[in-house]
């Protein structure tokens, strides 16, 4: 598969790292110096740009790409490029970090995959404690009703 | 009505200003606690709300469910697609609006189904556009939905239509000539109506036929 993924932080990097093993990753991220989180031996492409910038956006490939990932700190830049993404190109599997869980919330009932990593943390070490047995993302990755606002 | 804004950079206190002169309830959203305070100073504090206006429970407190319309205008287009979005998808707000900084991401805007978008970049650079490129002939208005434009062109020495009348010229498809200014006198324009040399010549035409009345009258 081609895989594009938008913003080099830790995510971004561990995500490549696994993926680039056995498809063909582009990495989009806007500063030069982040290249270094992926050590010496990777064998990832990386644009230098912006994720929510289609030149940017086509020079890495999303013509082609299978399947896109948006993992920058910033909900928003996430989501709009998910949508770029979605919309103007069709991408098959497009999958979001969305920090807010009442945000991630919205855009999920619109029918994209957000990520929420606080609420799988949480629900991952509750679990931990507990000693149950980890269960499938989906039941991590809901709002808690204490945390719904509307 | 009741209108927020989201983003206290000087556009939107100044559309703030605006709207509050024309005697509508306004909220101006800033995250920024200084930025805020400011903006208090000027505009009132029951006009400013500190907080990020991309939270859903900030937008609860202040009032998306009521607003008659929802207007993002910081510096940030994606923070400025994300507030329109949410302002729609969440809270049904009738009409939003956003500032887009980069023109080229006012299509995905208006996908996502946002009813208006204004660019500053756009708006500059079809002005310099229409001074460089379209001389005499200015296009001062676009009638939005029809793709219908009114263009003035100022009649020139060189013109082939000088002396003729209006009945005898074959204009573009649904093209109306409207009016002429002659001399600083309005004319109504009728079939016997002759064109002389520096008449002002107001019209109606397709914005894709406004090249050809253009190459007609020149």
């Amino acid at each position: 598969m081609n895989i594009l993924i938008f913003g080099l932080g830790r995510t971004g990097a561990a995500l490549a790292l696994q993926l680039s093993r056995q498809h063909s990753v582009t990495i989009i991220e806007q500063n030069p110096d982040a290249v270094r989180r992926l050590g010496a031996k990777h064998t990832c492409n990386v644009v230098i740009g912006s994720g929510i910038d289609e030149d940017t956006l086509v020079r890495a490939g999303i013509a082609t790409a299978d399947a896109f990932f948006a993992v920058t700190r910033g909900d928003n830049t996430n989501l709009m490029a998910a949508q770029v993404a979605q919309i103007n190109y069709k991408v098959k599997h497009i999958c979001v970090r969305v920090a807010d869980p009442n945000r991630a919330q919205a855009y999920r009932n619109l029918g994209m995959t957000c990520i929420t990593p606080a609420l799988i943390i949480a629900g991952m070490m509750r679990d931990w404690l507990t000693d149950t047995p980890y269960e499938q993302i989906d039941s991590y990755n809901v709002l808690p009703a204490e945390m719904e606002v509307i | 009505m009741y209108l927020i804004l989201v983003g206290g950079g000087n556009v939107g206190m100044q559309l703030a200003k605006k709207l509050i002169g024309r005697g509508h309830e306004v909220l101006l959203m800033e995250k920024d606690g200084k930025q805020a305070t400011r903006l208090a100073t000027i505009l009132g504090e029951e006009s400013v709300f500190v907080g990020d206006g991309c939270e859903v429970a900030t937008q609860k407190e202040a009032g998306f469910n009521r607003a008659d319309a929802v207007v993002a205008v910081t510096g940030e287009d994606e923070d400025n697609l994300v507030v329109c979005q949410m302002a729609k998808v969440v809270w049904n707000v009738q009409r939003v609006l956003a500032r887009v900084n980069d023109p080229s991401h006012e299509e995905i805007f208006k996908k996502i189904g946002v009813d208006q978008t204004v660019s500053a970049t756009s708006l500059i650079f079809s002005l310099l556009d229409q001074q460089i490129t379209m001389d005499e002939f200015i296009q001062v208005g676009a009638l939005a939905k029809g793709n219908i434009e009114i263009v003035e062109l100022i009649l020139s020495g060189r013109s082939p239509v000088l002396g003729m009348a209006v009945r005898d010229l074959t204009l573009p498809p649904k093209t109306n000539i409207i009016y002429i200014l002659r001399k600083e006198q309005g004319l109504l324009v009728s079939g016997d109506t002759t064109f002389e040399e520096g008449d002002t010549i107001l019209a109606l035409v397709p914005s894709d036929q406004a090249d050809a009345l253009r190459g007609m009258l020149h």
